[in-house]
């Protein structure tokens, strides 16, 4: 390939990659700067941010076990309940998504198209525009625990999932479900047996679309959720930041930290099934 | 019309025991779904349409003022403010997202070296959500504000419009530039050939050919960047949190605050909600219309 090309064009790609290198440095950037400060004091993170951590200011973990164990709420709690609430959200959403979808495309009923249209519908709502009446609906239920607020976040994320799912079992041709039927399989055992192996790349897709939505989610939880039981880490991020008084630079970077890691380790094992997911929802405009 | 409702049925059952059998199993299939959906969209929607028209600071004492809210909610100065706001930071951040995914689109697809590492690096922050963001970039953000022209995020507007802009490009460049890479692969090599063996020189390459065949693509990214300017929140509350004196408040911001942060009259952030919901419509209707009559041409 390389033969083809004059030296010129040589030169020039090399002068590309060069400059390529030092933009996507800077754009990392933040991210270095928010790691190498977590391990800094609060007096040398504020004075200077961008130098390096040095025999002075260099505090170890301190940062981390400070944000960790701050105030009266534990940071661990949070990191727990995002992971209760996306775990159960997302598989609930998984399950119930993608069996309703099928329904809806092998039912050709009134009922069915008008459930459809709702979720397209959805789709475009803010959120701002049911939030009030949403969070007030879900306290009277008292889906305000990280174990029932799965059904509120089925019931506002239905309409995407649906969608992506309705539009893939579309394209699967019937007749291996009518033959299955006549070999006597039960509308579930076809479903959970024939259609749902067929629809994995679908599954994974609306899993990662579904995961980053849940897992970063601020202002949902934060108006559905017992505040004082309950915090997501986004929500605890906020807390920390917004209260009055001397805010814990040193901390707030070591969960911010925290906070990147598993997102960065995540994808960078995984990153073409991320991308794909995630552009998989560039419809929901 | 037609064509389409042929369309739905080719995918549903016709073998009528089939039907039936399939039918039978709604409750287990359709109905948890359909139940948290009216819990949590259809219900909250409906009834948020209905407050809108009412005058209330708890649920238990809501009295009826027609459309008192609405004219309250157009009157209010915040709310225009806000508007402007966001539709500024709106426009300028869906030039400077768009143009600079593209670039990078283009140069990584020429094969470079390490396209793939770079790739990579752009796409990342688009999985960070808005609050930690926010914050991460306030942090950075303040300290360069504070060495170099003595100010803060939360003192000065401009600032805090700027760091917005660049908060969101960070973020969504990345995403905008794989679509755009996508895009650009599917560029038909003979086109480009053809071109060139007719004398067009790279700007007429990139004008008459590149830019025509990857036009959905750019009309895709361009809403995209589109709704979600309208609709931030997130790192709006979390890099400016509306100051200072909520000069940099957008719409979604001012919403929430005419909820939670007013002790007169929720009716009017229920009203300005309304109002929102129908521009976010109106601005997904024109994707609509656009993509629709881009693909008739093709």
């Amino acid at each position: 390939m390389d033969n083809t090309l004059s030296r010129r064009q040589k030169i020039g790609r090399g002068a590309l990659t060069a400059i390529f290198s030092v933009v996507s440095a800077v754009w990392f950037l933040p991210v270095i700067v928010v790691l190498y400060n977590s391990f800094k004091n609060n007096d040398a993170i504020k004075t200077s941010l961008f130098s390096l951590p040095n025999a002075e200011s260099f505090v170890g973990f301190e940062n981390y076990v400070e944000g960790i164990m701050h105030g009266n709420y534990p940071f661990y709690e949070s990191i727990l309940y995002s992971l209760i609430i996306t775990i159960l959200s997302v598989a609930l959403i998984l399950l119930c998504t993608s069996m309703a979808a099928w329904y809806i495309s092998r039912v050709d009923s009134f009922f069915c198209k008008v459930v459809y249209y709702l979720c397209i519908f959805s789709m475009v709502v803010p959120f701002q525009m049911v939030m009030f009446t949403l969070s007030k609906t879900a306290d009277k239920l008292q889906l305000d625990t990280p174990w029932t607020i799965p059904i509120v976040y089925l019931g506002f994320g239905a309409g995407l999932a649906v969608f992506m799912f309705t539009g893939f079992i579309k394209s699967i041709p019937i007749d291996i479900e009518e033959a299955a039927s006549i070999d006597g399989c039960t509308p579930l055992q076809t479903f959970f047996l024939v259609v749902a192996p067929i629809m994995k790349s679908t599954y994974i897709s609306v899993c990662i679309l579904e995961v980053m939505w849940v897992w970063n989610d601020y202002l949902l939880p934060y108006l559905v959720l017992d505040k004082t039981k309950f915090r997501t880490i986004p929500i605890q991020i906020q807390y920390l930041q917004g209260s009055y008084g001397q805010v814990d630079y040193g901390a707030t970077m070591a969960l911010i930290v925290l906070c990147l890691l598993p997102i960065v380790i995540v994808y960078l094992t995984c990153q073409k099934h991320i991308i794909k997911g995630v552009l998989s929802g560039a419809v929901k405009g | 019309m037609k064509k389409k409702a042929k369309k739905h049925n080719a995918s549903a059952i016709t073998n009528p025991s089939q039907l039936r059998a399939t039918k039978r199993y709604a409750p287990i299939f359709l109905w948890p779904t359909f139940i948290a959906f009216c819990i949590g969209f259809v219900w909250p929607f409906i009834w948020g349409i209905y407050l809108s028209f009412f005058r209330f600071k708890t649920l238990r004492n809501t009295t009826f003022v027609g459309l008192e809210n609405y004219v309250k909610a157009f009157s209010d100065k915040d709310f225009y403010s806000s508007f402007w706001f966001t539709v500024l930071f709106t426009v300028i951040s869906v030039i400077v997202i768009n143009v600079v995914a593209f670039l990078v689109a283009f140069v990584l697809t020429k094969g470079i070296r390490g396209s793939n590492i770079f790739r990579t690096i752009f796409f990342m922050p688009n999985l960070i959500g808005g609050i930690v963001l926010g914050y991460l970039w306030k942090i950075i953000l303040d300290a360069v504000i504070m060495r170099f022209l003595d100010s803060t995020l939360a003192l000065n507007a401009t600032y805090g419009f700027w760091g917005l802009v660049i908060l969101v490009s960070w973020q969504q460049i990345g995403y905008m530039m794989i679509i755009y890479v996508a895009a650009l692969q599917n560029v038909p090599g003979e086109y480009i050939e053809a071109a060139k063996i007719d004398g067009a020189n790279g700007p007429q390459l990139m004008r008459h050919i590149i830019i025509p065949t990857v036009m959905p693509s750019i009309t895709i990214c361009t809403f995209l960047s589109l709704t979600n300017g309208f609709k931030l929140f997130d790192q709006n509350l979390a890099l400016t949190g509306g100051k200072p004196f909520k000069e940099t408040e957008m719409l979604a911001l001012n919403i929430y605050k005419s909820f939670y942060e007013s002790t007169t009259n929720m009716g009017v952030g229920q009203a300005k909600a309304v109002i929102f919901f129908v521009i976010v419509v109106v601005v997904a209707l024109a994707q609509l219309y656009f993509t629709r009559s881009k693909e008739v041409q093709e």
